[in-house]
């Protein structure tokens, strides 16, 4: 495990006060909330991604990025998760910019999302549950090109989105890895329902219907039947990306939780000063810690390609998850009867927390996945 | 070739020339371990040869001075050492307290001339030292300690009891944390270092609830200690006792590695509510290896938090108990044999029994999360 460097605790700092000045919950989350923004996020601050360069820390140089990987990635999305702040950093420049990745559609894309200016999302879930290899929306060939019929959900950012990167069954039989196809959808594509959903955490996820939906052979992201290894590569980084973000959400919980325990008297004492919360807040703080290294570590082995990648991104995922969990049960609880209502902020981490908790399979798929790695 | 990479060119030829084979397997349990001392009798001529060597070069303690017994290396020559020893099983060539607690302390408080006597000792084996802490109404209450060191003009005259000193039956010196004055609770503690053959202290071994004794009670009754044999100043023990325990805590939180790997690779549990426990169990103890690894290098870097060891030790240590719990659920039955071959003379309930030590000794979990909620989170009146 190497430390950060200095490049990355430049990005860091660099992250921090953008996204403290321009991303906190006030001028971003509550206003395109209460303003009842069909997006669920400013795209006036996503072109300020792109103006600060950091809307192409995963696209490669050679395209006009930054060329740097999972491990910067999650010093951006650690700020974001401490500042709930609703954006398209993660679905289009880290994981549907991965699933493009060396790809026509990449020289395609790359570009809209350098400036900010484009916003991509990626369908994979079907049901209520993240199961990749479960994927059965339908792809079958014809003529030069592909029609393809089924449903998707949970699509983050759907609605709002220019491409869909979309996973598809062109042959094999849902459960197998094998004889998955990505394609590349733009949602005005004829035959293609968008029910643009609004979740708990005010953020929104598009429901798909693709009723023949017909797509030229050109749509293929990668090699037909080949689609598994780009899109693992994409949930992989979307799962180390979001690991982080819960970190941030863990950690501004707590913070705004332990300035409450410095504040609040009853019974004529702050109520920090009662030894059985110092103790939950000295558990919770080590937690968070420990879901930090677990997040840094999966970063840095996804950005050295190491072989145990995999295993640590779903260490990651689900300790992330879970610790973030605790974090906003925990400050919910310390708040008290403050702590339930709409007007304080801690609400939100609650609800950020759910969705991202969520997102790219939960506590239970990642541990299974930790459990079958490791060969039980 | 980077500097480093000779290095580890060359330490990777030393360490096939040199560490015997006998030495490149696993260590089973602390009875594999090689504490060294006067009475140290070898488990093998492979472990004799493997300590020589290793001692020869300083790399007992790589990071020590050289003038101190140590290696000299750098923190990333060290790390190469220690991945290069990993690499082919080589087990560490001495164990002792001396490492791992007097030793930082010495090298951060004591005098010149203490370095040079006793640093070099310690890194060849040639002491082995115990922990004089806890006393029978010190516990949690360290600080409350009431062992008595009176100034006798030429020397120190110790008196009273320390409990749970780790292998003092065995062990060569103390270091001791003794009341040299009672009108400050802190400020009136010193840190004295004494030989166990002398005069006037005795031990005896405490039985655990697992069956073994690694700790003992130990008597002082009129011990005369050698005024220069004090590390700090009179009055001022408490700043080296702190910083000892934040190394002795560094230590204990290894533990939570369990000798690392997943439990559940271990135990191939079948049934399925024991399996998801096991994975729940496997993510924290990954993630806790994720941060024992940032924490070392944090830690090797100076950039730790003074307070940070309480964390890792109450982490590593709750964890190391319920690796111990589901270690004895996935066992079943076999796991609850006391004293067959069969069952290793009980390993796994004996582990288990002795696990539950972890989160008391060296400052129970209670007292590290007081330390975390107020040198850490600052919280107030902690």
């Amino acid at each position: 495990m190497t430390l950060l460097t200095d490049d990355q605790k430049m990005l860091q700092d660099t992250a921090a006060s953008f996204l403290a000045a321009e991303g906190g919950i006030a001028k971003q989350l509550r206003y395109w909330r209460d303003t009842g923004c069909t997006d669920g996020f400013g795209t006036a601050l996503w072109k300020q991604f792109g103006e600060l360069g950091l809307a192409g820390i995963c696209i490669p140089e050679s395209h006009g990025g930054l060329g740097l990987g999972a491990t910067e990635a999650a010093l951006v999305l650690e700020e974001i998760g401490r500042n709930v702040t609703p954006s398209p950093f993660l679905g289009t420049a880290v994981v549907a910019a991965e699933a493009i990745g060396d790809t026509a559609h990449a020289d395609r894309w790359y570009p809209g999302i350098l400036s900010g200016e484009a916003v991509l999302a990626i369908a994979v879930d079907e049901g209520p549950r993240h199961e990749p290899a479960r994927t059965a929306l339908k792809a079958k060939r014809q003529g030069n090109g592909f029609v393809l019929n089924g449903s998707k959900q949970f699509v983050v950012q759907g609605a709002s989105a220019d491409m869909i990167v979309t996973a598809a069954r062109t042959s094999g039989s849902p459960g197998e890895a094998k004889g998955l196809t990505l394609f590349a959808v733009t949602r005005n594509a004829a035959g293609l329902d968008v029910e643009n959903v609004t979740l708990v955490d005010s953020s929104k996820a598009a429901r798909l219907t693709f009723d023949n939906v017909q797509l030229n052979a050109d749509a293929v992201i990668g090699e037909v039947d080949a689609g598994w290894e780009p899109l693992s590569r994409a949930l992989n980084a979307g799962r180390a990306g979001a690991a982080a973000e819960l970190i941030g959400v863990a950690s501004g919980a707590s913070a705004t939780t332990l300035d409450y325990l410095r504040q609040r008297k009853q019974f004529g004492k702050l109520i920090g000063e009662f030894q059985t919360l110092q103790h939950r807040a000295a558990h919770l703080y080590s937690e968070i810690e420990i879901a930090r290294a677990a997040a840094f570590k999966a970063a840095q082995l996804l950005d050295s390609g190491d072989e145990h990648a995999e295993l640590h991104g779903s260490v990651a995922k689900a300790k992330a998850a879970d610790v973030a969990s605790l974090a906003v049960r925990e400050s919910v609880q310390m708040h008290g009867g403050i702590g339930m209502t709409d007007e304080h902020d801690i609400g939100l981490f609650m609800k950020r927390e759910a969705v991202l908790g969520e997102l790219f399979g939960d506590v239970y798929y990642h541990r299974n996945r930790v459990a079958v790695l490791s060969g039980y | 070739m980077s500097d480093l990479d000779a290095f580890r060119s060359n330490t990777r030829t030393w360490l096939e020339a040199n560490c015997p084979p006998g030495m490149r397997k696993p260590l089973r349990s602390e009875a594999d371990f090689c504490w060294g001392g006067r009475n140290w009798a070898f488990q093998s001529d492979a472990q004799r040869r493997w300590l020589e060597v290793m001692a020869e070069r300083g790399w007992t303690v790589p990071d020590w001075p050289k003038d101190c017994g140590g290696g000299g290396l750098s923190p990333d020559e060290a790390r190469v050492l220690k991945e290069e020893m990993e690499r082919i099983g080589a087990r560490p060539p001495l164990t002792s307290f001396g490492i791992s607690m007097l030793g930082p302390a010495l090298l951060k408080f004591g005098t010149e001339e203490q370095r040079r006597h006793y640093l070099p000792q310690i890194a060849r084996g040639e002491i082995r030292w115990c922990q004089g802490y806890s006393e029978p109404g010190a516990g949690s209450d360290l600080a409350g300690l009431q062992t008595r060191a009176e100034d006798r003009g030429d020397h120190w005259l110790v008196n009273g009891q320390k409990v749970w000193t780790s292998y003092a039956d065995k062990a060569d010196w103390i270091f001791c944390l003794v009341r040299t004055s009672s009108e400050s609770k802190q400020g009136g503690i010193s840190f004295l270092l004494f030989d166990m053959q002398t005069p006037g202290v005795s031990t005896k071994p405490i039985l655990l609830i697992s069956g073994n004794s690694p700790f003992c009670e130990t008597f002082f009754d009129d011990v005369k200690v050698p005024k220069a044999q004090i590390v700090g100043k009179v009055n001022e023990g408490w700043n080296v006792a702190k910083y000892l325990l934040g190394h002795e805590r560094e230590m204990i939180s290894g533990m939570g590695l369990g000798g690392g790997g997943s439990l559940g690779a271990a135990t191939k549990p079948r049934d399925p509510l024991l399996r998801a426990e096991i994975a729940a169990f496997d993510v924290d103890a990954f993630a806790f290896q994720a941060m024992s690894e940032r924490f070392a290098a944090i830690w090797k870097a100076g950039e730790a938090h003074p307070a940070s060891p309480s964390m890792m030790k109450y982490a590593g240590t709750e964890l190391n108990k319920r690796r111990n719990e589901l270690a004895m659920a996935a066992g079943g039955n076999d796991a609850l044999e006391w004293d067959s071959e069969r069952s290793r003379g009980g390993k796994c309930a004996r582990d288990w029994l002795r696990s539950k030590g972890n989160s008391i000794e060296g400052g129970t979990s209670e007292i590290q999360l007081n330390i975390v909620a107020k040198h850490i989170l600052r919280l107030p009146g902690a």
